[in-house]
């Protein structure tokens, strides 16, 4: 029984008919002329985790940036296919990107606070998309945000101290409650742990898994060990295409593609 | 699966190359000891019996080696997809080279206890062709292993069936030897628990097989294909 439970542990929460929370068809993205990512096909399941991995420039990040729309404040980048959110094509002209990126949050890879105080950080977002009806509404969602982050013990006592004066570790997981104040229903991480000690990056793993709970995940990451820890989705991008995708499980004990193994094993591809 | 680019990291690559040789050294060395172990039997060899038997502490430290670099591999490399099928199916072929190993030094004992009694060929006859089937099984299983063959894995596992039936005909005949003449009766039993050590011997044989399987296509033998259970 219960090695039964250690063999399931990473299996997708699988609603076989549930439909996915964001779905990419055909996507495509150029940059100018150079086309850096063609025809992906990919599912994001509801309350799952979904890992991207590949080499540098293999359009992972490409295609995390399209989910929410990121793409947009590059100059000559245009994105094709089809991309929804429940269903909805984000890409349509009548949708309101900045509603769109409320509901699909971002953490980048370097801690990036805004030069205020570790609750205005936390506060801002609720702020701006008017969460928030009045004070004690605004104390409630930055306590719960950082409190959600594993941040909160940390930090309750020094809430008006700038969110610069934290350590790195402290300064993504800052970042990520603030992606989550404005209670997206996606978070897109691009490598949140790689300017982090192993330490605060088992901190930012462990809150990943609680994370899901609630909110679907997507994230590119370097760590091939990593996207195996916390994804229950992975999917391998290569030279702008996605080569394979499936259970994290399968990709890393039986891939079906030669350049997705020799990619995971440490092979020249 | 086709064969594999070498490794970014030579030094990771020497260690699953050294991994494997030490694997088909195991092998070899195991195969040997079933072979002079069953010579030792049937010609009731008490020097080659007692070789045997100290032959097996070699076979042991061997296995030790095997899991201390399997485990070493896994701790400093965190190996991948059919690395770490390499990695994880050694420690299993290991021991079940070692279990084998084991029976080739039951198999000597017996040699020296039957020694003083002598042996009419009738009654061994049938024990050296099964030690021959035996020994092909094993030899097939490793072979399969180390050239990641899993079709000749999947001949191996379903020729066990052979072993079983074997052993089941030759427990029938060594019975009635015993029936004719109690006086048979102490030889035959000695002979039938060498039966039984090569019976177990194919059955290791078989896990190897499986493991073969498994380190080729990254799935285990389908019921279809899987050895039919032994009654």
């Amino acid at each position: 029984m219960s090695l039964e439970s250690a063999a399931t542990i990473a299996a997708p929460v699988s609603r076989p008919n549930a439909p996915p929370k964001m779905q990419g068809e055909k996507v495509g993205v150029f940059y100018g002329e150079k086309q850096a990512l063609f025809d992906v096909d990919l599912k994001i399941e509801q309350f799952n985790v979904t890992s991207l991995i590949g080499p540098s420039g293999c359009g992972k990040s490409t295609f995390l940036r399209s989910l929410n729309r990121m793409n947009d404040t590059i100059d000559g980048c245009r994105v094709v296919g089809k991309i929804t959110l429940d269903h909805d094509d984000i890409y349509d002209p009548a949708i309101d990107v900045v509603e769109l990126r409320a509901r699909v949050g971002m953490v980048f890879q370097k801690p990036n606070p805004f030069p205020k105080s570790i609750y205005e950080n936390v506060a801002y977002g609720p702020k701006i998309h008017g969460i928030a009806r009045n004070k004690a509404d605004l104390d409630e969602i930055v306590h719960s945000s950082l409190r959600r982050a594993g941040l909160w013990n940390e930090v309750k006592d020094r809430l008006q101290e700038p969110g610069t004066g934290l350590s790195g570790g402290q300064q993504q997981r800052l970042c990520i409650a603030r992606a989550i104040a404005t209670k997206p229903e996606v978070l897109l991480m691009d490598e949140p742990c790689s300017a982090l000690d192993p330490i605060a990056t088992a901190v930012i793993e462990e809150l990943i898994d609680e994370l899901r709970e609630n909110f679907t995940i997507v994230i590119v990451t370097h760590s091939m060990q990593q996207a195996a820890r916390v994804s229950q989705k992975t999917a391998f991008f290569h030279l702008g295409k996605l080569i394979e995708e499936g259970k994290t499980e399968d990709i890393f004990t039986n891939p079906k593609n030669k350049q997705t193994q020799d990619y995971i094993t440490g092979r020249i591809g | 699966m086709a064969s594999l680019n070498e490794h970014i990291v030579s030094s990771y690559e020497d260690e699953l190359t050294n991994l494997n040789k030490a694997i088909s050294e195991m092998g070899g060395m195991v195969e040997q000891a079933i072979t002079e172990s069953a010579v030792a039997l049937l010609k009731l060899d008490h020097k080659q019996a007692q070789d045997v038997r100290l032959f097996d502490k070699k076979i042991d430290d061997m296995q030790q080696r095997i899991n201390d670099a399997a485990v070493s591999i896994i701790a400093r490399r965190q190996p991948m997809a059919a690395d770490l099928r390499m990695v994880v199916t050694s420690i299993q072929v290991a021991n079940d080279l070692e279990r084998t190993g084991d029976m080739a030094k039951q198999l000597a004992k017996r040699a020296m206890q039957i020694e003083s009694l002598g042996l009419a060929p009738k009654f061994y006859n049938g024990v050296k062709h099964m030690k021959e089937l035996v020994a092909r099984q094993l030899k097939s299983a490793i072979d399969a292993y180390l050239n990641r063959d899993s079709a000749a894995a999947v001949e191996v596992c379903s020729r066990d069936d052979e072993v079983d039936a074997m052993y089941n005909s030759l427990f029938r005949e060594l019975l009635t030897y015993m029936m004719e003449d109690p006086r048979n009766i102490t030889q035959c039993t000695h002979l039938l628990f060498c039966t039984k050590s090569l019976e177990r011997v194919g059955d290791h044989a078989t896990n190897i097989a499986a493991a073969a399987y498994y380190l080729e296509t990254g799935r285990h033998l389908g019921a279809e294909e899987q050895q039919r259970q032994p009654r």
